[in-house]
C-alpha cells in the first residue's frame, strides 16, 4: 500500500479521485449547499489537474519516477493485457464524451445571462423623467413616516409579489416553479445586497420588458409594475425588502463634486 | 441623453459615413490591425525598459553578460518597429477609408497632437538606430553612459508617444462630460480632451503592462534560442536569459493588479453603467476568464522557480516546501475563478434556487476573490524569496532572528489579508470596497520589508555553489512560452473588455455608431476574433526571432574574418 501513497503517479490519481469526490458529492452534502454545476465541476477539476501536473514535473526525480508506470504499461511485454485495456478504454471514453456533448436533450441548454445588467442612466417613469444615477430612496428623508412606508411595503408585497417570490422573500412563491430563470430569491447575498435602490426601483418599475439585451428580457416574467403602482408604492416595496431581508442597500461613493457622487457599483 | 438627439444624429450620418472591406468586413479589418499593431507597440516600448535597465546593470554592476543581454534584444526592436509602423499605417489607412466621418471626428479635435505623435516617431525610431548601430562605438567610459542615455531617451519618446495614443482611444471611452453630441468638435480644446477621466489611468496601467509584455517576450526568445541552442554555453546564456525576463514579468505583474483596479474605478466613477456592463453585465464573463489566465500565470511563473531550483546546489532544502505553496496556488485559483452567476442547465438551477450556488457562491465575491489573488502574490513572493536564496547561506549574526522576522511578516500580511477578506462579508459595499486596499498595502508593505531585511541578511553570504546554469528540463522552456501566450492572450481578451463597453458608440454618449457593425459581438465571437490576432501576432514574433537567430549567424562568420564579434 505504502508503495502506492508514495509514487507520485499514484498520488496524481488520488488526489483527482479526492477532488472529484469532494466537488461532486461531498459538497452538495454540506448544510445549506446544492449540487456542482457540471461547468465548475469541470473549471475545478481543470485546475486541480495543472496543480497535479505542476506537482509530478516541478522536480527531475519526481517527474521520471512519475512516467514509469506509463513507460512500463506502454512498452512492458507482461503489461500487455493493461495496454490492450487502455488502449480500448480511453478511446471508448473519449467517444463517450464527444456524445454526451453533442447529443441532443430535452432539457434547455445552460444558460449565459447577465443577472445584474448595466442600468440606463435615466428612466422615464409614466411620462417623467427619473435620474438613476446617486439616486436614493427618497422615503428614507423622512424617518419619521418609516413605519407607515414600511407598511404600506408589506401591502404591496403581498398584493402584487408574493405568488412568485414566496412568504419569506425567498423567491419560493406558489408560482415560482413554474417560471424558468426563477423569481429572484431576496434572502441571496447575490440579490438586492449587492444593489443600490435606485438599481431596485428600475428593476421594479420596468419589469421584464425593461431589461436590456444582455440581461435576456425574453427570459423574465416579471411585469412593468410602473403600469400597476405607483412611484411611491415602488420605494415602500423596496423600503420592505430590505427591512425583511436585514441586507443594507448599495451607497452611492461621494466624489466630493456635490453631485451625489457617481456610482461605485461593484463589490 | 435624449433620444431626438440621436434620431437627428442619425439622420445627419450619410452614406459616406462608413466604407466596407472586402470578405472580412470593416470592423474585422479595424479589428485586427488595432490589435496587432498594439502588441507590436506592447513589444517595443516594453522591450525597451528591459533593455535600459539590463544596460545599467551591465554598467553599474560592471557585468558584461548584462550588456551582451541588452543588444542583443535592441537587434530585435529594429524589425518589432517596423511591424509596428506597418500595422500602425494599416489602421490609419483603414480608419481613414472605412470610418471616415468617425476619423475626421477624431482628427478635428486631435490633429496638432497627431502631428506630435508623427514627429516623435520619427524621433524615436532614429534614436533606437543611434543605440543599436552605436552600441560598439560607443562601448567605454564616458561614451557608455552616453549610450545609456540614449536608451533613456528612447523610453522618453516611447512613453510620450503612447500617452498621446491613449488619449484618443481614452476620449472615446470617457470624454469630458461638457462635450455632447452637438459640439462642433473643432471647437474642443485639445487639452481638455486629452486629459479626460481615464487617459492616466490607461497611462499607468500601459507603462507596467509593457514591462510585464517586455520581461514576458524576452523569456519566450530566450526559451526559443535555448530550445535551438546546439552549445552548453549558448543553453546556458538563454537559461539565464529567461530566467531575467520571467523575474522581471512576474515583478511588474505584482503591482498590475494595483493599476488595473485603478483604472475600473475611474470607469466606474465615469459612469456606472459603463461600470457595470463591464463588471456585472455580460463582460463580466471575461473577468472569471481572465481570472483563469492569470492563474494561469501565477501556476506557470511559480513552476518555472520551482523547477529552476533543481540546477541551484542548496536549493534541495527548500523543494520539500513547494508542495505546500501549490496547494495555497491551486486553492487560490479555485477561489478566484468560481462564477458569482454559473453557468448552469435547468436542474442545476432548481437544484441550487437560481444561478448563484448557496455554498459555493460566497466565493463568488469580491471579498473572496480579493483575498484569494493577494495570497497567491504573497506565494509567489515567497517562491522567489526562496529560489533567491536557494544557494547561499547568511553569515550576519542577526540571520536567523531576520529569518523569523519576515516570517512574521509573512504570517502578519496573510493575517491581514484574511481578516479583511472575511470581514468583508459582514459590512456593507461601500465599506468592503475599502478593505482591499488595506489588503493591498499589507501585501505591499511585507514584499518590500522583506526584501530590504533579506538585501541586508545577504551581505557577504557564504555560497553554497554556483547556479548550474543551462541544466534546466525543456518543460520549463515551454512554460515561458505558456507565459507570453497567456499575456498576450490576456492583453487582447481585457482590451476587448475596455473598447466594447462603449458598445454602439463610437465616442460615449456622443457619437454614435450607426454602421452595420454597431452591435457589440458575443463573447464566444470576440474570443475567437482575440485568438486569431494572438496567433497573427505570434507568428510575426516567432518570425522576427528567427530573424534575430539569422543575423546572429551572419555576424558570426563576420568573426571568422576578424571583424568584432557581437552577440553571444
Amino acid at each position: 500500500m505504502r508503495r502506492y501513497t508514495e509514487h507520485p503517479f499514484w498520488q496524481a490519481v488520488g488526489i483527482l479521485l479526492v477532488a472529484y469526490v469532494v466537488v461532486v458529492w461531498v459538497v452538495p452534502l454540506l448544510p445549506g449547499s446544492a449540487i456542482v454545476p457540471k461547468s465548475v465541476v469541470l473549471q475545478y477539476m481543470a485546475t486541480v489537474l495543472v496543480g497535479v501536473l505542476i506537482y509530478v514535473s516541478d522536480s527531475e526525480e519526481r517527474w521520471q519516477r512519475f512516467k514509469e508506470p506509463i513507460t512500463a504499461m506502454l512498452v512492458e511485454p507482461r503489461l500487455r493485457p493493461v495496454r490492450s485495456g487502455v488502449l480500448v478504454v480511453v478511446p471508448v471514453l473519449v467517444g463517450l464524451v464527444a456524445y454526451g456533448q453533442v447529443q441532443t436533450t430535452v432539457a434547455a441548454p445552460p444558460n449565459l445571462r447577465s443577472i445584474h445588467p448595466a442600468p440606463p442612466t435615466e428612466i422615464t417613469f409614466r411620462g417623467k423623467a427619473i435620474s438613476l444615477t446617486g439616486l436614493e430612496n427618497p422615503l428614507r428623508q423622512h424617518p419619521d413616516s418609516l413605519p407607515a412606508y414600511l407598511a404600506d411595503g408589506k401591502r404591496v408585497y403581498y398584493q402584487n409579489c408574493l405568488p412568485c417570490h414566496g412568504d419569506h422573500l425567498d423567491g419560493q412563491g406558489h408560482f415560482a416553479s413554474g417560471f424558468n430563470p426563477l423569481p429572484a430569491n431576496f434572502q441571496d447575498n447575490g440579490t438586492i445586497a449587492q444593489l443600490t435602490e435606485s438599481f431596485v426601483f428600475w428593476r421594479i418599475a420596468k419589469g421584464g420588458p425593461g431589461l436590456p439585451r444582455e440581461g435576456t428580457p425574453w427570459n423574465s416574467a416579471m411585469p412593468k409594475w410602473e403600469d400597476f403602482l405607483t412611484e411611491r408604492e415602488i420605494w415602500s416595496v423596496i423600503l420592505f425588502l430590505y427591512d425583511q431581508t436585514g441586507w443594507t442597500p448599495r451607497t452611492w461613493e461621494k466624489t466630493g463634486t456635490g453631485d451625489g457622487g457617481r456610482g461605485t457599483g461593484h463589490d | 441623453m435624449a433620444d431626438p438627439l440621436l434620431l437627428l444624429q442619425a439622420a445627419a450620418d450619410t452614406s459616406r459615413a462608413y466604407g466596407e472591406f472586402p470578405v472580412i468586413g470593416a470592423r474585422q479589418f479595424i479589428w485586427i490591425t488595432a490589435e496587432v499593431h498594439l502588441m507590436f507597440a506592447a513589444f517595443v516600448l516594453g522591450v525597451p525598459m528591459f533593455a535600459v535597465v539590463t544596460e545599467a546593470i551591465g554598467i553599474f554592476g560592471k557585468d558584461e553578460r548584462y550588456d551582451r543581454l541588452s543588444k542583443e534584444f535592441t537587434r530585435l526592436l529594429l524589425v518589432a518597429y517596423s511591424a509596428t509602423a506597418i500595422w500602425g499605417a494599416m489602421l490609419v489607412f483603414g480608419l481613414s477609408t472605412l470610418y471616415p466621418r468617425f476619423w475626421a471626428y477624431l482628427t478635428a479635435i486631435f490633429a496638432p497632437s497627431m502631428w506630435v505623435y508623427a514627429a516623435l516617431f520619427f524621433i524615436e525610431s532614429f534614436t533606437l538606430y543611434l543605440y543599436y548601430y552605436g552600441w560598439d562605438r560607443w562601448k567605454k567610459g564616458r561614451a557608455k553612459l552616453w549610450h545609456w542615455t540614449l536608451g533613456i531617451l528612447l523610453n522618453v519618446w516611447g512613453t510620450i508617444v503612447m500617452f498621446i495614443a491613449n488619449s484618443w482611444l481614452t476620449y472615446m471611452m470617457s470624454p469630458p462630460r461638457d462635450i455632447t453630441p452637438t459640439t462642433d468638435p473643432t471647437t474642443i480644446k485639445l487639452w481638455h480632451a486629452i486629459a479626460n477621466a481615464t487617459w492616466m489611468p490607461i497611462n499607468v496601467h500601459r507603462v507596467i503592462a509593457n514591462v510585464v509584455f517586455g520581461g514576458a517576450i524576452v523569456g519566450a526568445y530566450a526559451s526559443y534560442r535555448f530550445l535551438a541552442a546546439r552549445t552548453e554555453e549558448e543553453r546556458a546564456h538563454y537559461d539565464w536569459m529567461g530566467y531575467v525576463g520571467n523575474f522581471i514579468a512576474m515583478s511588474a505583474l505584482i503591482v498590475l493588479p494595483f493599476a488595473g483596479y485603478w483604472l475600473g474605478r475611474e470607469i466606474y466613477q465615469y459612469d456606472q453603467s459603463m461600470g457595470i456592463t463591464m463588471m456585472g453585465g455580460f463582460m463580466s464573463w471575461l473577468w472569471v476568464i481572465q481570472a483563469f489566465l492569470i492563474a494561469v500565470l501565477f501556476l506557470t511563473g511559480n513552476y518555472y522557480l520551482w523547477i529552476g531550483m533543481g540546477r541551484i546546489p542548496g536549493a534541495e532544502r527548500f523543494q520539500p516546501y513547494t508542495k505546500y505553496l501549490l496547494i495555497v496556488l491551486v486553492l487560490g485559483a479555485i477561489v478566484w475563478g468560481t462564477p458569482h452567476t454559473m453557468i448552469a442547465d435547468s436542474k442545476e438551477l432548481a437544484a441550487m434556487g437560481g444561478s448563484h450556488h448557496p455554498f459555493l457562491g460566497a466565493l463568488g465575491v469580491m471579498s473572496a476573490k480579493n483575498t484569494a489573488v493577494n495570497l497567491m502574490i504573497l506565494t509567489t513572493f515567497l517562491s522567489f524569496l526562496l529560489y533567491r536564496r536557494a544557494n547561499v547561506r547568511p553569515v550576519v549574526p542577526w540571520a536567523r532572528a531576520g529569518t523569523l522576522i519576515q516570517a512574521g511578516m509573512f504570517a502578519v500580511a496573510a493575517g491581514v489579508v484574511l481578516f479583511y477578506g472575511i470581514r468583508g462579508y459582514f459590512v456593507e459595499a461601500i465599506v468592503r470596497i475599502g478593505y482591499s486596499v488595506y489588503q493591498v498595502l499589507a501585501v505591499l508593505a511585507c514584499i518590500l520589508f522583506v526584501t530590504v531585511i533579506d538585501v541586508l541578511m545577504a551581505r557577504g553570504a557564504q555560497s553554497l555553489g554556483a547556479i548550474r546554469w543551462g541544466k534546466m528540463p525543456p518543460r520549463s522552456q515551454y512554460a515561458l512560452f505558456i507565459l507570453a501566450v497567456t499575456f498576450t492572450w490576456l492583453m487582447g481578451l481585457m482590451g476587448f473588455a475596455r473598447s466594447g463597453i462603449r458598445q454602439y458608440w463610437h465616442v460615449w454618449q456622443v457619437m454614435q455608431d450607426t454602421s452595420a457593425y454597431a452591435a457589440t459581438p458575443a463573447l464566444g465571437y470576440a474570443s475567437k476574433m482575440i485568438s486569431l490576432c494572438v496567433l497573427i501576432f505570434l507568428s510575426l514574433v516567432a518570425f522576427v526571432f528567427w530573424l534575430g537567430g539569422l543575423a546572429e549567424k551572419s555576424t558570426f562568420v563576420a568573426t571568422e574574418r576578424g571583424a568584432q564579434h557581437v552577440g553571444h
